[in-house]
């Protein structure tokens, strides 16, 4: 078993804790886990992306060759774009709707969903609007983890006991609001795959 | 048994507390920042003491530590790459007084600038100093190799530096945790004169430190961290350097060369003879500038050394999987390329940070005067460039913004006025600042007061509640010494207060006082 995948953002938005439940799953699932994340100055409203990588065997490089990914995962319609050249032939690509606009050049929004649109495998979904739903706005990046849970070959239990250890001194409120806002992705990738 | 899933830093950091650690001492700097940031909120570490505290800058907590080592403790300062050149005094000279409690001096270079001035290689500071360094190639390795540093560092009464570069500082992996060794107990130094640098001690201290070079070498000779991988195929031998060994091993399934696996410095000799001598063309994968390539080219170029000087790799920037690849001779991997409408998004102010509404009123105050007026400094507020803020005209080092404006000034340049963070006053700016007020320069200084060390994640600020009075202390004239508050209400007085501190023939401080939005969150949050 091998995952290669490419978590894709603005810096705020939320993708470390997307990584660092995924990574909790994988170590408790007993697999071998790299994950490359991004601090620093590109943290302040510029692109962020992080490296994940899991698999039975030892891994070697903390980076995904180009071409080696095999899923790209975005907070961000724009960013799920900007790291094309690590997706591998048969790479899926799933992805928030929502525009996230900090920048005068950000492009023509309908263009945008085109291009994306234009991928046979690909999930897009409105997870802030499914987020907002629910009742728990700011769990939009768990809306996008429940939505690629389906393509991660972990076990759902593992992502939310992830949840459970990585929220859980947040208190019970926030935990049950990140559990439920994956679920409500999952629901609505699975209807869409 | 279980895994810790741990950063590179944060390897470092458990990997120096189980090794016995009794003090870490350094200043936040991307991407080593995470070392000292796990030591202080490890519970062990709180249990047992340990000290752990932000210094001033790189070059104090450089000389705390060896205090540390003086009393006979384990010891661990940390600092990225260009922190180094401000510890450097107190560094190479740690060369010749040696240590007595083990001291590991933890780098954190960033090749291709993610977050950094240059991309220096701290492998030279090492070999500069003679001191042994040690690689890590991934996070079991980070964890490990603090515990084999504090045997060498006590074993030869010497430093050792542990580097590390940006990809290998912030990414995580699981991690085995070896069992916990006692903290030292205090004892001075055998020989009292062991910190003692008067020339004529200095001079018998850098023989020894001489005459130790083939021990270090026979040590990494010996060493678990480097290691010789045969290979049939000998028309090419690889040598690998710490975390380049990864991205070797990521395409070694079509390739079966010998490979030589370096994790500890000085180079070992009988291990680069051997693969020199076996083999016919010799590929080097550093990260970084290119160390060893120049240590085995030779000043006439040895041609069957290849790598980053040859054009075989790039001169400049990180490595990855792709450009290995490509130095290996293998095949392009098929990938598609990023769609053209995709924009740009450079790292730009958080909404609502003071340092928008400050500069906004001073680029109002120097209108008059036309663009170039402004000498900035390292820190979230060095993005005051960009637009649509354009208020800022120079970044070099940490509190180079005073001194240049000094600089300027006694140049006839007016108004020269410099912009710094308050940490990065407390770090480097307060030595500047008295230049000013001793030769009276005509220059106006803005602390940003953002109440943090915002950019490398919200680290305490040394000089937190006391700028006015370090401004008064060093003699800058209380009445030029203006507090104000950046905030859009606030924007036509601040325009004012800035005018009149411009029009003041002599040092003004000016101190735009608001916190970060993220202190501020967060303490509203609590």
């Amino acid at each position: 078993m091998k995952k290669d995948i490419i978590l894709a953002g603005v810096g705020g938005q939320g993708i470390l804790s997307i990584a660092a439940i995924i990574g909790t799953a994988a170590i408790e699932s007993g697999l071998h886990l790299k994950q490359a994340e991004v601090h620093g100055m590109s943290q302040r409203g510029g692109d962020v992306q992080s490296h994940l990588r899991i698999s039975d065997k030892p891994i070697h490089s903390d980076l995904i060759p180009n071409g080696g990914a095999d899923l790209i995962i975005s907070v961000e319609p724009m960013e799920s774009l900007r790291y094309l050249p690590y997706l591998s032939e048969n790479g899926w690509l799933i992805t928030n709707t929502k525009a996230f606009v900090n920048i005068p050049n950000y492009p023509n929004y309908d263009d945008l969903m085109n291009t994306i649109r234009a991928f046979p495998n690909h999930i897009s979904l409105d997870a802030d609007e499914i987020a907002k739903n629910i009742g728990s706005p700011r769990s939009m990046n768990m809306v996008v983890l429940g939505a690629a849970s389906t393509f991660l070959d972990l076990p759902y239990e593992k992502l939310e006991e992830g949840i459970k250890i990585i929220f859980g001194r947040k208190g019970e409120k926030i935990v049950e609001a990140n559990l439920s806002a994956m679920q409500a992705g999952r629901e609505i990738a699975k209807q869409n795959k | 048994m279980k895994k810790l899933l741990l950063l590179g830093d944060e390897a470092i950091g458990q990997g120096a507390l189980d090794a016995g650690l009794s003090g870490a001492y350094g200043y936040p700097g991307t991407p080593s920042t995470e070392i000292i940031e796990y030591i202080q909120r490890n519970p062990e570490a709180k249990e047992r003491g340990v000290h752990r505290t932000w210094s001033a800058n790189e070059k104090t907590a450089m000389e705390s530590a060896l205090g540390m080592s003086y009393a006979g403790k384990r010891t661990i300062i940390t600092m990225k790459h260009v922190g180094l050149n401000v510890a450097a005094d107190s560094y190479m000279n740690s060369a010749l007084t040696g240590a007595n409690g083990g001291v590991i001096v933890a780098v954190a270079d960033d090749p291709s600038m993610h977050s950094s001035q240059n991309e220096q290689d701290s492998r030279f500071y090492a070999k500069f100093a003679l001191m042994p360094a040690f690689e890590p190639s991934d996070q079991q390795e980070a964890y490990d190799m603090p515990r084999l540093a504090y045997e060498i560092s006590e074993k030869y009464h010497l430093p050792v530096m542990l580097r590390l570069t940006t990809r290998l500082a912030h990414s995580r992996a699981g991690v085995v945790r070896s069992n916990v060794l006692e903290e030292n107990k205090m004892h001075l130094p055998e020989n009292k004169d062991q910190f003692m640098l008067l020339p004529s001690f200095a001079r018998k201290k850098y023989k020894h430190l001489l005459e130790i070079q083939k021990d270090l070498e026979m040590e990494s000779e010996n060493s678990q961290f480097n290691k010789y991988i045969q290979g049939s195929d000998k028309s090419m031998g690889i040598i690998a350097c710490g975390l380049a060994y990864n991205y070797l091993m990521e395409n070694y399934n079509d390739c079966n060369y010998p490979i030589l696996k370096i994790g500890q410095y000085p180079l070992p000799r009988k291990q680069i003879e051997r693969i020199l001598s076996e083999c016919d063309e010799i590929l080097i994968l550093e990260e970084g500038m290119p160390l060893v390539e120049e240590m085995l080219k030779g000043y006439l170029g040895n041609p069957k050394i290849h790598g980053r000087l040859d054009g075989t790799l790039d001169r400049d920037g990180e490595l990855n999987p792709k450009k290995v690849r490509k130095a290996l001779g293998l095949p392009k991997l098929s990938s598609k390329d990023i769609p053209e409408l995709v924009a740009g998004r450079p790292p730009a102010l958080c909404v609502g940070c003071p340092h928008t509404d400050s500069y906004k009123s001073l680029t109002e105050a120097l209108e008059e005067y036309g663009k170039g007026h402004v000498f900035s400094d390292i820190g979230c507020y060095t993005l005051g460039y960009l637009p649509p803020h354009n208020a800022i005209d120079t970044c070099v080092d940490m509190g180079a913004s005073i001194s240049m404006a000094i600089g300027a000034a006694d140049a006839g340049y007016f108004p020269a006025v410099a912009t710094i963070g308050d940490s990065t006053f407390g770090h480097s700016g307060i030595t500047g600042l008295l230049d000013a007020v001793v030769h009276r320069s005509n220059v106006v200084i803005v602390i940003l007061d953002n109440d943090i060390t915002a950019m490398t994640g919200m680290q305490d600020s040394q000089v937190n509640g006391r700028i006015e009075q370090i401004c008064e202390g060093i003699g800058v004239e209380k009445e030029h010494i203006r507090v104000i508050n950046p905030l859009s209400k606030y924007h036509e007085e601040n325009v004012k207060v800035f005018k009149e501190e411009i029009a003041y023939n002599g040092v003004s401080v000016v101190i735009p006082r608001r916190p970060c939005i993220h202190v501020y969150s967060k303490k509203k949050r609590q």
